[in-house]
C-alpha cells in the first residue's frame, strides 16, 4: 500500500515538474514521461506480492468531513489492473517523447498524461464511493485534455467535446447507482456497500452499472465517443486510452458486481448479448473504415465486447451453478483484459508511428510503408495477428479460453442455457474471420503494395524513442503468447476475488488447458521455423531473382490500380450492408472505354446517426422553446426567483402547521 | 423599556419602506436606505446587551451602511446625473398598494414562522421580512440601475434584521463578510452604472437585454 502511495507522488511530481519546466521543452518531456517508469520500479514487487499470495491490503484514514473517510486497498483484481496501467503507462510515456518533441505544448500534455495515469491507479485503489467518483471524474478531465492536445483543429475539438459529453453521461448513470447501494444513512465505503439488497434493487444496479462502465468501455450502443476521441488524441494518448483506460470499465463492471452477491441468470445474457453486439457491429464497423486510428478504434469496441462475452460466460456460470465454466470464463476475460492492452497499445503506436511519417491515416493514401519503416512494419504485423486472435500470439490465448469456456458451458449446462451460448460460439467465430480480413486489409494497404498517391520520398523510420517501445510490446506480445500457464495462476487468484468458487480442479483445469495451447503454439513456431531452414537450404546454391508480378497483360501498370481500402472490403461490406448502411457516390464509366470515374464510400456510426443525434436534436427542439426564458430582462429573471422562494417558503410553512 | 425602544425601531424601519416605495427622488431614496442602516445598528446593539464586541460590530454596520454606502451611491448619482427613477415599471401608487399586500403577509407569515427570540419584539419578524420584500420589490418594479442597486442594499437590511432577529448575535466573520460583500456590490454597481450611462448614455437596465441567446 505504501508503495501505491509513493508511486502516485512520483506521478503527481513528474506531473508539477513537467508544468514547471514549460519554458524547456526537452527537459519537460523528460522528467514528464519519468513518472510512469518511476511508479512501475517503486510498486512492481509489492503488487507482484498481492498478486500471487492473494492477500488484499488496505488503509483507512479518517479525512476532512465532506469525505467522511479516505479507504483504499488493493486486492488481487486492483493489482492485476495496476500492473496493467502501470506496464502500458511506461510503454506509452517513453514513445511520447519521441511523438512529442516537435509538439509546443507538451508540458501541459505531460502533466496530464501523468494525473491520468494517476487518478486509474485511484480508481483502482479506491474503496470508498466519493474517492472513486472523485478519481474517476479526474480521469475523465485529464483524458479530455489530453484528447484536445490538437485543439487548434475544429475536428480535435468537436471529437474532444463529444468524449467529454459522452463521459459525463456515463457518469451520470453511476451516481444513481452508487444511491442505490449505498445503505441508508450508512457510509460509503465499498465495505459497507450493498449489504442485504432488495433482487430489484441489485438488478437495477446492475443495470445502470452496465451503462455507465459500459460507456467508459465503450459497450456497442454506448460507443460514440471512441471513435470520434481516437483518431483525434495524440497516438500514445489513444493507445493509453484504448489499452487502459477503456479497461476501467470493465474494472467497474466487475467490482459492482462483486458488491451485488448472487447474480440472476439474465444478467449473464444481457452481458452476452451486449457482448455479442460489440464484438460483431465493432468488426463491421471498421472493416468500413478508411481511417487508420478510427479503424483501431471500432477494434476496441470489438475485443471490449469479447471481453464482456467472457464475463457474460463467467456470470452464466455462476448462477447456473457450474463453476468451472464461470471461472473459465472470468479467466480469459482477464487475460484478454491483458492482451488487448498490450496489442492494441502495439497497433495505436504504429498508427502514431505511421502518422508521424507520413502526417495522414488516410488509408488509401499509403502503400509500401513496409520498405520504408520496417520496425514499424513488422511490429504492426505481430499486432495483427496478436489481434486477429492468432497463435503463438497473445489474442489467441485469451480467446481460446473465452471460447472454450462457452463450449464448455454448452457441454455441461441444460439445453435453455446452452443453446444462446451456442450461438455465442457462432458470433465469436464469425468476429474472427472478420478481425482477420480487416486487418488483412489495414496491413496490406498501408504496408504492402506500392505507394498510392505522392507519398513524399523522405518518410523513413521514426526515432528509437518510438521504435523500441513498439519493439517491447511485439516481444511481449508472443512472450505473453507462450506464457499461458504462467499466467493462469496468477489470474485464478484475481477470479476467487469475484466470488467465483475457485477450487483447485477448476484452476488446473485451466491451466491444462493452456499448457496445451502453448505446447501447440511452440510446435506450431517449430513448423515454421523448420520450414524456413528448409526454404534456406534449398535456395542456399541457386541464384534467386526479383521480377515483376504478372501485370494480366497490362503493360503500364500503375500505383493507383492496387486495390484500395474500399475495394477490398467490399464483398464484406455489401454483404452487411444492411447494418452498415454504407454511403455511396459512384460516377461509373457509361462506355466501354475508359474515362474518368470515381467512388466515394462512408460509413457513419449506425448508433450516432440512428440512436443520438435524433435524440439529442429533439431534446435540443425542446430546449429551444425554454428560451422564451431567457429574455434579458433582469427584473423579471429576479422576480422569478423571489416567487419561487416565496412559493418554497409558503409551502414549507403550510407543511410545518 | 428595551421592548419599547425596539418596538419603536421597528415601526420608523416599516415607516421607512413604505416611504421607499412611494419616492422617486433617488437622494430621497438613498437616503432612507441610509436610515434603515442606522436604525439596524441601534437594533443591533439593543438586541444583543452592550458588550463591547457587539458595540463594535453595530458602530461599524452603521458606519458602513450609514455613511460610506450612501456616500457611495450619491457620488455615483452625481456623476451620472440623474435624479428621478422616472417611469418604472410599476408606478408609485400602485407601488405603496402593493407595498400594503407585501405588509400584512410579512405580518401573516411573521405569526407563522417558528422565529424570533423570547424576549424580542414580535414585531422584528414582520419587519424585517418587509423590509427584505421591499428591497427586491425595488429590484423588479424600478427602472434605473442606482434604485436596483438601493433595492439590493434594502434587502440586505432586511436580511439582517432578519439575522438580528433570529439568532441575535450574528457571528463577527459573517457579519463581516456580508458587510463586505455588499460593499463590493455597491461599488461594482455604482462603477457600472456609472460606464453604462457614459458609455450609452442613459442608465435604463431595459435596455440591457442585448446579451440573450
Amino acid at each position: 500500500m505504501t508503495q501505491t502511495l509513493i508511486a502516485l507522488a512520483a506521478l503527481l511530481v513528474s506531473a508539477s515538474a513537467a508544468l514547471g519546466l514549460r519554458s524547456r521543452a526537452r527537459a519537460a518531456s523528460r522528467l514528464g514521461a519519468a513518472g510512469s517508469p518511476a511508479a512501475l520500479a517503486i510498486c512492481v514487487v509489492a503488487l507482484i506480492r498481492v498478486l500471487s499470495s492473494g492477500h488484499a491490503v488496505a488503509l483507512r484514514v479518517s479525512w476532512a468531513e465532506p469525505f467522511g473517510e479516505l479507504t483504499l486497498g488493493i486486492d488481487a483484481l486492483s493489482s492485476f489492473f495496476l500492473l496493467i496501467i502501470l506496464s502500458l503507462s511506461v510503454v506509452t510515456a517513453l514513445y511520447g517523447v519521441g511523438y512529442l518533441e516537435r509538439s509546443s505544448q507538451s508540458s501541459v500534455s505531460w502533466f496530464f498524461f501523468n494525473l491520468l495515469v494517476a487518478s486509474m491507479i485511484v480508481v483502482v485503489i479506491a474503496r470508498h464511493v466519493l474517492v472513486f467518483l472523485l478519481a474517476w471524474e479526474t480521469m475523465a478531465l485529464t483524458s479530455f485534455f489530453l484528447v484536445a492536445h490538437h485543439h487548434g483543429q475544429r475536428s480535435v475539438r468537436r471529437a474532444s467535446w463529444i468524449y467529454l459529453i459522452a463521459s459525463h453521461l456515463g457518469s451520470f448513470f453511476l451516481l444513481p447507482m452508487f444511491f442505490l447501494l449505498a445503505p441508508a444513512g450508512g457510509s460509503l465505503a465499498f465495505s459497507d456497500l450493498g449489504h442485504a439488497l432488495a433482487p430489484w434493487a441489485a438488478s437495477s444496479c446492475f443495470v445502470l452499472a452496465v451503462i455507465g462502465f459500459g460507456c467508459k468501455a465503450g459497450l456497442m450502443p454506448l460507443h460514440v465517443w471512441l471513435p470520434e476521441a481516437h483518431p483525434a488524441a495524440p497516438s500514445h494518448v489513444s493507445a493509453l486510452m484504448s489499452g487502459v483506460m477503456i479497461k476501467m470499465g470493465v474494472y467497474g463492471l466487475l467490482r459492482v458486481a462483486m458488491l451485488l452477491g448472487e447474480p440472476p441468470l439474465w444478467w449473464g445474457w444481457l452481458l452476452l448479448a451486449l457482448g455479442a453486439i460489440s464484438a460483431l457491429l465493432g468488426v463491421l464497423f471498421a472493416l468500413a473504415q478508411h481511417d487508420l486510428k478510427r479503424l483501431l478504434a471500432y477494434h476496441s469496441v470489438e475485443n471490449v465486447g469479447i471481453i464482456v462475452l467472457g464475463i457474460g460466460v463467467g456470470f452464466t456460470g455462476l448462477s447456473s451453478g457450474a463453476p468451472h465454466v464461470a471461472v473459465l470464463g472470468f479467466t480469459g476475460a482477464l487475460l484478454h483484459v491483458l492482451n488487448h492492452a498490450v496489442f492494441k497499445g502495439l497497433l495505436f503506436l504504429g498508427a502514431g508511428s505511421v502518422l508521424r511519417a507520413t502526417h495522414t491515416a488516410e488509408i488509401d493514401e499509403l502503400g509500401g510503408l513496409m520498405r520504408r519503416m520496417p520496425v514499424t512494419g513488422s511490429t504492426f504485423l505481430v499486432g495483427c495477428l496478436s489481434i486477429c486472435g492468432l497463435p503463438p500470439f497473445n489474442g489467441f490465448v485469451s480467446e481460446f479460453l473465452i471460447y472454450w469456456a462457452m463450449i464448455a458451458g454448452v457441454l455441461s449446462l441444460t439445453a435453455a442455457t446452452a443453446v444462446p451460448l451456442g450461438a455465442t460460439v457462432a458470433v465469436l467465430a464469425s468476429v474472427g474471420g472478420l478481425a482477420l480480413a480487416c486487418f488483412a486489409k489495414a496491413f496490406g494497404i498501408v504496408f504492402l503494395g506500392l505507394p498510392r498517391r505522392t507519398t513524399p520520398q523522405s518518410v523513413v523510420e521514426n526515432g528509437p524513442s518510438m521504435t523500441a517501445p513498439m519493439v517491447l510490446l511485439a516481444a511481449a506480445c508472443l512472450a505473453l503468447g507462450l506464457s499461458g500457464p504462467l499466467l493462469a495462476p496468477a489470474v485464478a487468484t484475481v477470479v476467487a476475488d469475484l466470488h467465483a468458487p475457485i477450487d483447485a480442479a477448476s484452476i488446473h483445469a485451466t491451466t491444462r488447458v493452456l499448457s496445451r495451447v502453448t505446447l501447440i503454439a511452440a510446435a506450431f513456431m517449430a513448423l515454421v521455423a523448420a520450414m524456413a531452414l528448409v526454404r534456406h537450404r534449398l535456395l542456399c546454391r541457386r541464384e534467386s531473382r526479383a521480377a515483376p508480378t504478372w501485370d494480366c497483360g497490362y503493360v503500364a501498370p500503375s500505383a493507383t490500380m492496387q486495390y484500395t481500402a474500399s475495394s477490398f472490403a467490399q464483398p464484406i461490406v455489401d454483404l452487411y450492408g444492411s447494418l452498415l448502411r454504407t454511403r455511396k457516390r459512384l460516377d461509373a464509366p457509361e462506355i466501354h472505354f475508359p474515362e474518368a470515374a470515381h467512388l466515394e464510400t462512408e460509413t457513419p456510426d449506425l448508433s450516432r446517426e440512428g440512436i443520438y443525434e435524433p435524440l439529442f436534436e429533439a431534446i435540443g427542439v425542446a430546449l429551444r422553446r425554454m428560451l422564451v426564458l431567457q429574455h434579458g430582462q433582469l427584473h423579471i429573471y429576479v422576480l422569478a426567483v423571489v416567487l419561487t422562494l416565496i412559493a418554497l417558503l409558503l409551502w414549507q410553512v403550510g407543511w410545518n402547521s | 423599556m428595551m421592548d419599547g425602544v425596539v418596538d419603536r425601531l421597528m415601526v420608523l424601519l416599516i415607516l421607512s419602506d413604505v416611504a421607499l416605495l412611494g419616492m422617486s427622488r433617488l437622494g430621497a431614496v438613498i437616503g432612507l436606505a441610509a436610515l434603515q442602516g442606522a436604525l439596524l445598528g441601534g437594533l443591533a446593539l439593543s438586541a444583543s446587551g452592550e458588550t463591547s464586541r457587539a458595540v463594535l460590530l453595530a458602530a461599524v454596520g452603521l458606519s458602513v451602511r450609514g455613511l460610506l454606502f450612501p456616500w457611495l451611491l450619491r457620488r455615483t448619482a452625481r456623476r451620472a446625473g440623474v435624479q428621478r427613477d422616472l417611469e418604472p415599471f410599476v408606478g408609485y401608487a400602485l407601488s405603496l398598494l402593493i407595498g400594503i399586500v407585501m405588509l400584512g403577509a410579512s405580518m401573516a407569515l411573521g405569526a407563522r414562522l417558528p422565529l424570533g427570540r423570547a424576549g424580542v419584539s414580535n414585531l422584528v419578524v414582520p419587519a424585517a421580512l418587509f423590509t427584505m420584500f421591499t428591497g427586491v420589490f425595488l429590484i423588479v418594479a424600478r427602472r434605473k440601475a442606482l434604485t436596483q442597486c438601493v433595492g439590493y442594499l434594502v434587502l440586505e437590511n432586511g436580511i439582517y434584521g432578519f439575522g438580528a432577529a433570529s439568532v441575535g448575535e450574528i457571528p463577527l466573520l459573517v457579519e463581516l463578510g456580508a458587510l463586505l460583500d455588499l460593499f463590493v456590490a455597491v461599488l461594482v454597481m455604482g462603477v457600472a452604472v456609472y460606464r453604462i450611462t457614459a458609455e450609452f448614455d442613459h442608465m435604463d437596465t431595459q435596455r440591457l437585454d442585448a446579451l440573450r441567446g
